[in-house]
């Protein structure tokens, strides 16, 4: 089968830990083949794999030093990357997030408006009818690396950071969208803000997001964020709830 | 056991070996600097190697025992412990008893980081299935945060043989060795493509100093300029700890176990997991040397650390199968030419001599 795997490059990270780069550039196929690798080797249960990293091009394998046969899991990866593909479409999970837009959860929602001389409602429809791919998480927990903005509401990030954005807070910084799981400082431009917490150590999952799939935003009401925010502070919320359009 | 902080020290934490589970969903894994003195005090006092531990860092907290008992051990630096305002050596199991106080006088040595480790474990509420404190996520250990003033502490169920551990002391060949060296080996890669031959040269005979930004997330060392082939930025990929990211400055900084998962700065090698207990030992102002090591030749040296914390293991299962009818708590004084030793066991005070026969 040739699908140009035999460019993946297995190399060594250290004394527990490998990486394998399927590529040199941010694109969705490279992408899929990291996802579907992880998939391939979490369904295998290959003794001595602790942990498994995705990221925007390269899949990172940490093992147990003791307990991980390094020939012969080497072996097994060689086998298996013939066989690694980007996954079908239909196959990908998708997740919608609910966003209150504008008003005091989008202090820079005219702002970015303003820069492309186009009303609020029309930057809040663009952003909201996009789809979004989540390439990966990191930079802090539950954070999502997501491509796919549509460069006409593109906007530089602030030139003074603020302090404090609190958690939720729905984004855009360059041509990049995204979503602060925890109240951190930054200088994104804020248009909205999801009642949803990405991020929450006591629940199950405690982080809502994953590497691999399609994220829309769903435009919802002041009423309808309370609502959803006394769901999810009494633990109500149905984490289900995110999937294919529903909240 | 029940027990207080009186006083918290400089940054007393408690860890175990890392939060694994979610680092693919960008939460670092904390955990213990120094696995290995952890794993190692543990072992000690009949934990199984991921148990709670307290972290201390330079100067220790002042500790008061409220309830209960415990075998403990201090595994790591030397940090002047003292228990009852008696010096007490690191590496040695003690007793704990209602109304005992442990104090730290300061480093006494070489190392900056020990690990108070006591049978049962310190008992916290796992967060995300682990004990270990990520500071800045503020979660885990004890409310997410370092240990302070007032904090009350208890610890979980110990080895049905706990008390018998008392008096251990392993021999200094089953022992971790730290603080005498500062060569850091390291696997080149994943990125080390990205450097010049030049650069790779420079970063492997070259002494980096560490600079006062050195903390859990990663120390930042100071020496001459690593050389990029085509500047520093990656696309974003994973960071295991002990990762030596190079930025544009050509100044190289090591990532530990509070650092940032993903990262976009070109890694040039990956320290291994002994020689990140050796770094975590070392302070501000300390020097470093990389050595270049395979993946193949890391993975063997680590495996025979291994094998020495199992002989470790069952050398402290011999030892409390020992034929003793006394297990002295604390030997308070010892001079065998004079034939005399003072001796406190289970809290009351003896006083023994002898006579040479022959």
């Amino acid at each position: 089968m040739n699908n140009g795997n035999e460019q993946a490059k297995i190399l060594p990270a250290g004394d527990s830990c490998l990486f394998v780069d399927f590529g040199s550039s941010i694109a969705l196929d490279i992408n899929g083949k990291v996802q579907d690798l992880r998939v391939k080797l979490e369904k295998r249960s290959f003794p001595g794999v602790r942990e498994l990293v995705p990221t925007y091009r390269s899949l990172a394998i940490y093992f147990d030093i003791s307990e991980l046969d390094l020939d012969r899991f080497i072996g097994e990866l060689e086998a298996l990357l013939p066989h690694v593909e980007t996954p079908d479409p239909s196959s990908v999970r998708k997740v919608t997030i609910p966003v209150c837009y504008g008003e005091r959860f989008g202090p820079d929602l005219e702002n970015v408006a303003s820069l492309h001389g186009i009303t609020s409602d029309e930057v809040i429809r663009i952003h909201s009818t996009g789809e979004y791919y989540c390439y990966m998480l990191g930079f802090t927990p539950g954070f999502p690396y997501l491509g796919g903005m549509d460069k006409s509401i593109a906007a530089p990030r602030l030139d003074s950071p603020r302090e404090v954005i609190p958690a939720g807070s729905v984004g855009i910084a360059g041509t990049q969208t995204g979503i602060y799981p925890i109240e951190s400082p930054g200088g994104w431009q804020l248009i909205g803000r999801t009642p949803l917490k990405l991020f929450d150590a006591g629940r199950t999952p405690p982080i809502l997001l994953e590497a691999g799939i399609w994220i829309t935003f769903s435009p919802i009401t002041e009423t309808e964020f309370e609502r959803i925010s006394r769901q999810v502070s009494s633990g109500t919320w149905d984490v289900a709830s995110i999937k294919d359009g529903g909240h | 056991m029940k027990f207080r902080i009186d006083q918290p020290g400089m940054l007393s934490t408690i860890q175990d070996l890392g939060r694994w589970e979610y680092l693919g969903q960008g939460m670092p894994l904390a955990g213990a600097m120094d696995p290995l003195s952890l794993r190692t005090g543990n072992l000690m006092v009949g934990n199984s190697h991921n148990t709670a531990a307290m972290e201390i860092t330079l100067l220790g907290p002042s500790i008061t025992v409220l309830e209960g008992e415990a075998t403990a051990v201090v595994a790591g630096a030397d940090l002047g412990l003292t228990v009852n305002g008696e010096k007490w050596p690191c590496w040695k199991c003690f007793a704990l008893r209602p109304e005992d106080r442990i104090t730290f006088s300061g480093p006494a040595g070489k190392g900056c980081r020990a690990y108070l480790c006591l049978s049962g474990g310190i008992d916290v509420q796992p967060v995300m299935g682990s004990r270990s404190t990520y500071l800045r996520g503020k979660l885990g250990g004890c409310s997410g945060r370092a240990l302070q003033k007032g904090d009350i502490l208890t610890t979980g169920k110990p080895h049905p043989l706990w008390k018998k551990f008392q008096g251990f002391r392993c021999s200094s060949e089953l022992l971790p060795c730290f603080g005498e060296q500062n060569v850091l080996k390291a696997v080149p890669g994943p990125q080390d493509y990205l450097f010049t031959e030049k650069g790779l040269e420079t970063f492997f005979s070259s002494e980096y100093t560490i600079s006062s930004s050195a903390d859990r997330m990663g120390y930042r060392l100071e020496g001459p300029v690593i050389e990029h082939r085509d500047g520093a930025d990656i696309i974003s990929d994973a960071i295991p700890p002990g990762s030596v990211q190079v930025p544009g400055s050509g100044q190289p900084i090591i990532m530990l176990a509070d650092g940032q998962t993903t990262g976009g700065y070109a890694k040039i090698a990956v320290i291994t997991s002994m020689a990140r207990c050796v770094l975590a030992q070392l302070l501000p102002g300390g020097s470093v040397r990389f050595q270049r090591i395979s993946q193949r030749e890391a993975i063997s040296e680590a495996r025979q650390m291994e094998q020495k914390l199992s002989k470790l293991n069952e050398a402290r299962a011999v030892f409390s199968t020992r034929k003793e009818t006394v297990n002295p708590d604390r030997i308070m004084e010892e001079d065998a030419r004079s034939g005399s030793m003072k001796l406190k066991i289970d809290g009351k005070h003896w006083d023994i001599q002898w006579e040479l026969i022959e």
